[in-house]
């Protein structure tokens, strides 16, 4: 493992790390069941250097923004690289966003060149305004359009290494969608560096561990742990190019993956086949499970035993390969009897709380003892503070302040100024901190909702989708925001909604169903009065949630899932039920990807 | 194989897996709101639909498909 405090950028650490690791493997990409791909840290360099080297001839150097649209892959890790030792900003954008999501970010980040593959490239029809783009994995045949191949990249001589301070920007990570206002943040090497050392602290990772990357590379957590963390210990990063689960189960076994991240949706569907797998086995063997699972949550409490969970429960650990360490889950909140549940069962989750706008996380569990109802307590080096708090509840708006938090968002002085006072960031979430230091979270004041996927959404983006629904007046919440106390992790999308006429159910319907799965709103309700407004005519949320709260919640009626035919399938009713009625209104309905 | 035909062996695919009965299924059905499934239970499905047809999609392949009649279309492109 690096030690990062003599360094002065993410580069500088990365580059010696290529060498100090040099036989051992930095990555293996699996398509499948087939590898597709591997290299050892001295191929990671010798690969990256060509793409460094057409990167200088391309004009990148210290500051050049290189945004990259790319799945999880081995190119993504080695583009990243080859960005830092060119002193560049990376811009990681979200390949699974629209084109046009994806356009206007290219368009406000202003990248110099662009780094992509081919299925994210026709998306976007080869039509961008960046002057030089690499596209990977261009089938023989397919038009480039101007750009060039990036298996093929290089220059006209050797790469040259552009260092860096720690107070230059690192990244541009963009933390919202098109319909506001695009927030790049901006992230320092020493936000990184930090970051690393705080984690690493906790979790340090050892050569020969291997960690599968899942979650996306642009989300802040992959780009952490399966980037700069593995790759700085000289660990192995694992990249499946499905995410089948019989594929994933399978490069958990075969790969014998020791560390992984997921988001609490992913947590679920696992948790979903290990009960699956015992309702199969006879009532008998069931009733052993529990005895030696209960044995083993007994014997783990105070803190976690592999060897021996691993022991006690080896069916359950022969399902995730037999060799997992630890999962991080993050992201969104994780339900705290689910994360327990884990824990239990001798396989440790890693909840974590953080943001885009503070590099990763600002507070973990150590699981020194785990608290599955908590996010942790605050990394070393990192200021957590309750504002504005209730003298009754104790509640209150967390702020953070510390090494990890940005330099503010790219080319934004009003919203920068709205988060950062001082030093410190205004989270917008609310929460308490108990006597032994750990932070609970019970809610968001600002207007972000993140999803059980893990994925940033803001009610404007959804409330500009539906702008000509009939009807005068309608706001976008969290259920959890006007009903706070429900578990976190079930939340769901609601809209609020006045004087809507007799056609605003159909037409939300089609308009819901046209929206990304992530930003659909599961359900509406009636509000009769003028929404409380500012003087600028913004809707003040928190007024209109207050008021909103008064109202029965079964008042929420579904939103009617659109059908073809004519006769509606059975089981299905024309009119929308209210939440409780059905109990499956508020289903959350993810789509092909987490 | 056309398009029709495709779209039957998925919806009968789908009805097996998901235990319910293919003739309440139709071709443009939102196949997550229709069998009330998430992404995982969908990625599941695709294995099936793959080892059926012996076709392999890749997942870059599925975004913005929704229908069963969609899906046809993908698969159809790779039979």
């Amino acid at each position: 493992m690096i030690t990062p405090d003599r360094y002065a950028s993410l580069g500088e650490l990365l580059r010696d790390a290529l060498i100090q690791f040099k036989s051992d493997v930095a990555l293996i990409e699996l398509n499948r069941k087939r590898q597709s791909a591997s290299y050892t840290y001295l191929e990671f360099k010798r690969t990256a250097d060509r793409l460094a080297s057409a990167l200088e001839h391309a004009g990148v150097n210290a500051g050049s923004r290189v945004a990259i649209i790319m799945s999880n892959q081995s190119k993504w890790l080695l583009s990243a690289y080859s960005i830092l030792f060119r002193g560049g900003v990376i811009v990681p954008i979200d390949y699974k966003l629209s084109p046009e999501e994806q356009r206007a970010l290219l368009q406000h980040a202003t990248p110099n060149v662009l780094i992509t593959e081919h299925a994210s490239w026709r998306g976007l029809a080869g039509k961008t305004a960046v002057p030089t783009t690499f596209v990977s994995e261009v089938p023989e045949g397919a038009e480039l359009a101007g750009a060039h191949r990036w298996e093929d990249a290089n220059g006209p001589k050797p790469p040259t290494f552009v260092p860096r301070s720690r107070s230059d920007v690192a990244t541009l990570v963009y933390s919202s969608g098109t319909g506001g206002a695009p927030k790049g943040c901006m992230l320092t090497h020493q936000n990184y560096l930090e970051q690393y050392r705080m984690l690493v602290e906790l979790f340090p990772l050892e050569q020969g561990d291997r960690y599968f990357s899942i979650l996306p590379t642009n989300h802040a957590i992959d780009f952490m742990c399966g980037f700069i963390v593995p790759l700085a210990c000289g660990a192995t990063v694992v990249h499946q190019r499905t995410l089948r689960p019989e594929f994933i189960n399978h490069t958990l076994k075969n790969q014998r993956i020791t560390h992984m991240a997921v988001v609490p949706l992913i947590l679920e569907a696992f948790e979903r086949r290990i009960q699956e797998t015992l309702q199969e086995r006879p009532e008998l063997i069931q009733a052993a499970f529990g005895l030696v699972g209960a044995l083993n949550a007994a014997l783990t409490l105070d803190k976690p035993r592999r060897a021996l969970s691993r022991r006690l429960l080896k069916p359950v650990h022969d399902a995730f390969g037999g060799h997992l360490k630890l999962l991080f889950c993050g992201g969104a909140f994780v339900d705290a009897k689910r994360a327990q549940y884990f824990y239990d069962l001798g396989l440790p989750v890693v909840i974590g709380y953080g943001l885009t706008e503070a590099c990763t996380v600002l507070t973990v569990n150590d699981l020194n003892p785990f608290h599955g109802d908590t996010v942790g307590r605050p990394l070393r080096g990192v200021q957590i503070e309750i504002r504005n708090e209730d003298p009754e509840t104790r509640v209150g708006e967390v702020w953070a302040k510390g090494p990890t938090v940005m330099q503010g968002y790219f080319r934004d002085e009003d919203q920068t100024a709205e988060v950062l006072v001082d030093g410190w960031l205004k989270t917008g979430d609310l929460g308490t901190i108990d006597a032994a230091g750990h932070l609970r979270l019970v809610g968001r004041r600002k207007n972000m909702i993140v999803t059980a996927g893990g994925k940033n959404i803001y009610p404007e983006d959804i409330e500009s989708a539906f702008e000509d629904l009939p009807c005068e007046e309608l706001a976008v919440f969290a259920s959890g925001y006007i009903w706070p106390g429900e578990a976190l992790a079930e939340e769901h999308l609601v809209v609020a909604v006045r004087d809507a006429t007799s056609e605003f159910p159909r037409i939300l319907a089609t308009k819901n169903r046209r929206l990304p799965e992530h930003k659909r709103v599961a359900g509406y309700i009636a509000y009769d009065e003028a929404f409380p407004r500012t003087a600028s005519m913004k809707v003040k949320r928190n007024e209109l949630a207050i008021r909103l709260r008064s109202l029965d919640r079964n008042l929420v009626r579904s939103v009617a899932p659109v059908h073809s035919s004519a006769s509606l399938p059975t089981g299905t009713r024309e009119h929308p039920t209210s939440v409780l009625e059905t109990g499956t209104v508020f289903k959350k309905r993810p789509r092909w990807s987490s | 194989m056309t398009q029709n035909d495709i779209t039957t062996k998925l919806i009968s695919l789908a009805a097996e897996r998901f235990q319910q009965e293919a003739s309440t299924l139709s071709a443009a059905d939102d196949l997550f709101d229709r069998l009330g499934i998430d992404s995982y239970q969908a990625l599941e499905l695709l294995s099936d639909v793959e080892n059926a047809f012996n076709v392999e999609v890749p997942d870059y392949e599925l975004q913005g498909v929704h229908t069963f009649a969609a899906l046809a279309e993908v698969i159809g492109r790779r039979l």
